[in-house]
């Protein structure tokens, strides 16, 4: 799954020294790492490493609680989005997020894939429908729901409601899909199923994904970081980092000797 | 030497004996007040009741003054606290995070929460009866919206507070802002706790006796008009239950068993109602 991606790639996120704050405990320390276009980069690394947190600076999600901190600089497209000018209705528009617990919104399947465009756009009664099979379609959900679109959507099983997630996030059509360990609360064949579709978003979105599970990083992703006790040990290509890892503590982790 | 098995199931037997018996005691009153209600109410239902007015001392009569003068003054009461107590509730559970104003605003509303009922009927006299001179079905209604708020601000923050944060941060991470998170997702996942917050708040006004004393008063014959005094069931049946008329007494306690009725049939209701929107969804 890692082939030939060295060659043509883009950075669509650069992080320059990026230091995270949770009142006076530093979370993050001096993060610099690029995200590129168009591949799955996996944070992998012990529970309160800072991959959550990491992943919640590039959406901006942490400001919503007034004690956590960001400084540095998160480059997109060639614009800080630290920077107190960034819009974050529209930062959160373009970089989705799915999280850990499927969080169906108390509406119907339908609405709920159609509850991010009608923020953004004004479709018709049939450009709207359009959309949500599409989104639906990408999420490999449609089959199994297109019968009761009128149900709530909180009617799905766990694994179909992580799909309805994922459905929802790419019908607002964002650049960047962040994936908050998504697969933790599923079974092994929703897992599987939910791997599948992420590598196959790549070809549309940049992926980036936090991962407690090992194998899943090795199986889906490009790209690597592990991290601990919020640094950022090693990061490269998913082969290399899995095979022949540079550093110690990254051997030691993978190989299941710590951690 | 008794084994911790043995203990814990004989521990267990008494702790279970105590908790019925303290249900059969509460219930044991509850029954008695509801077949006292029945026994001494049903008498006086006839078909009078919704279709003459209170009655002079040795006349006969209804009631239909004063159904209708609770019924407008508890919905009135409800139209005015319910928005004011849901933007209030919302206020402190989705944006007071930040600064001194959602602690001193809670801690307000909970001394109002439990002020006596007599206390606001006595503030809504001076600060309106007294100053436009005469009683009135608005002050009654004023009286007991002032009662509604406290308790739908309470119950709306506590339903509110018990959506998980990841609900809110699925919408916001779609680049809803705040507001719309507010009204289309949290409101939508806790409207059932919200309106059961309402329901309590109606219930409790129906019987409130002490704010419409100082506010709304009595009339004894029938008034649409809001600007006047106007009759409600609770006053009615304190006047009439302490008379020494017999018909009087009579009435009061068909008035009583009315608005329990009333009460327990929008409980229902609601139930039934919420249940079956529940499935919908």
């Amino acid at each position: 799954m890692t082939d030939d991606h060295s060659s043509a790639d883009i950075a669509k996120i650069t992080i320059n020294n990026l230091n995270f704050y949770y009142d006076s405990f530093h979370a993050l320390k001096s993060i610099s790492m690029q995200i590129q276009k168009n591949k799955i980069t996996a944070f992998i690394g012990p529970s309160g490493c800072g991959k959550s947190t990491l992943l919640r600076t590039l959406n901006r999600m942490y400001q919503l609680y007034p004690s956590q901190i960001a400084k540095g600089e998160v480059m997109v497209d060639g614009a800080n989005i630290l920077d107190k000018a960034q819009d974050l209705n529209i930062l959160r528009a373009k970089m989705g997020m799915v999280f850990q617990k499927p969080t169906p919104f108390p509406m119907s399947i339908f609405d709920n894939v159609a509850f991010g465009v009608k923020l953004y756009e004004t479709l018709n009664r049939y450009e709207l429908a359009e959309r949500v099979e599409w989104a639906l379609q990408k999420a490999a959900l449609w089959e199994e729901v297109k019968d009761k679109l009128n149900q709530s959507g909180t009617s799905l099983s766990g694994g179909q409601q992580q799909r309805l997630c994922i459905a929802r996030t790419i019908a607002v059509k964002p650049e960047v899909v962040l994936f908050d360990e998504p697969t933790s609360a599923l079974d092994p064949i929703s897992t599987a199923r939910i791997e599948n579709l992420i590598f196959q978003l790549k070809e549309d979105y940049t992926i980036a994904i936090v991962t407690h599970n090992m194998q899943q990083a090795a199986r889906v992703s490009d790209y690597t970081a592990y991290m601990y006790l919020g640094e950022l040990i090693e990061f490269g290509d998913t082969d290399t980092i899995f095979t022949k890892p540079r550093k110690r503590e990254t051997e030691d982790y993978i190989t299941g000797k710590f951690g | 030497m008794i084994s911790i098995y043995t203990r814990r199931r004989i521990v267990n037997a008494i702790n279970l004996t105590f908790s019925v018996l303290a249900m059969l005691f509460g219930l044991f009153w509850l029954f008695w007040i509801l077949l006292t209600l029945f026994d001494k109410g049903l008498s006086g239902v006839g078909h009078t009741i919704f279709t003459q007015m209170t009655p002079a001392p040795g006349d006969t009569g209804g009631l239909l003054n004063a159904v209708f003068g609770s019924l407008v003054m508890v919905a009135l009461a409800t139209l005015i606290g319910t928005p004011v107590g849901i933007m209030a509730g919302t206020y402190l559970a989705e944006f007071g995070q930040r600064g001194w104003l959602a602690p001193a605003t809670r801690f307000v509303n909970d001394i109002l929460l439990s002020a006596p009922s007599i206390v606001i009927g006595l503030f809504v006299y001076t600060v309106y009866v007294a100053k436009v001179g005469h009683f009135s079905g608005w002050a009654g209604a004023l009286a007991l919206s002032l009662i509604v708020i406290p308790v739908v601000v309470r119950t709306t923050e506590d339903m509110l507070r018990l959506i998980p944060n990841s609900l809110r941060e699925a919408a916001i991470a779609l680049g809803a802002p705040h507001w719309k998170v507010v009204t289309l997702v949290t409101w939508r996942a806790s409207r059932v706790g919200i309106m059961t917050g309402i329901l309590l708040a109606v219930a409790r006004i129906s019987g409130e006796t002490a704010p419409l004393l100082f506010t709304a008063l009595n009339n004894q014959f029938w008034n649409a008009d809001m600007n006047r005094p106007m009759a409600n069931l609770p006053v009615v049946i304190f006047q009439f239950a302490m008379s020494p008329y017999e018909y009087w007494q009579e009435l009061a306690w068909t008035g009583a068993l009315l608005i329990t009725l009333s009460v327990l049939g929008l409980n229902i209701a609601a139930r039934f109602f919420l249940r079956k929107n529940d499935l919908l969804n």
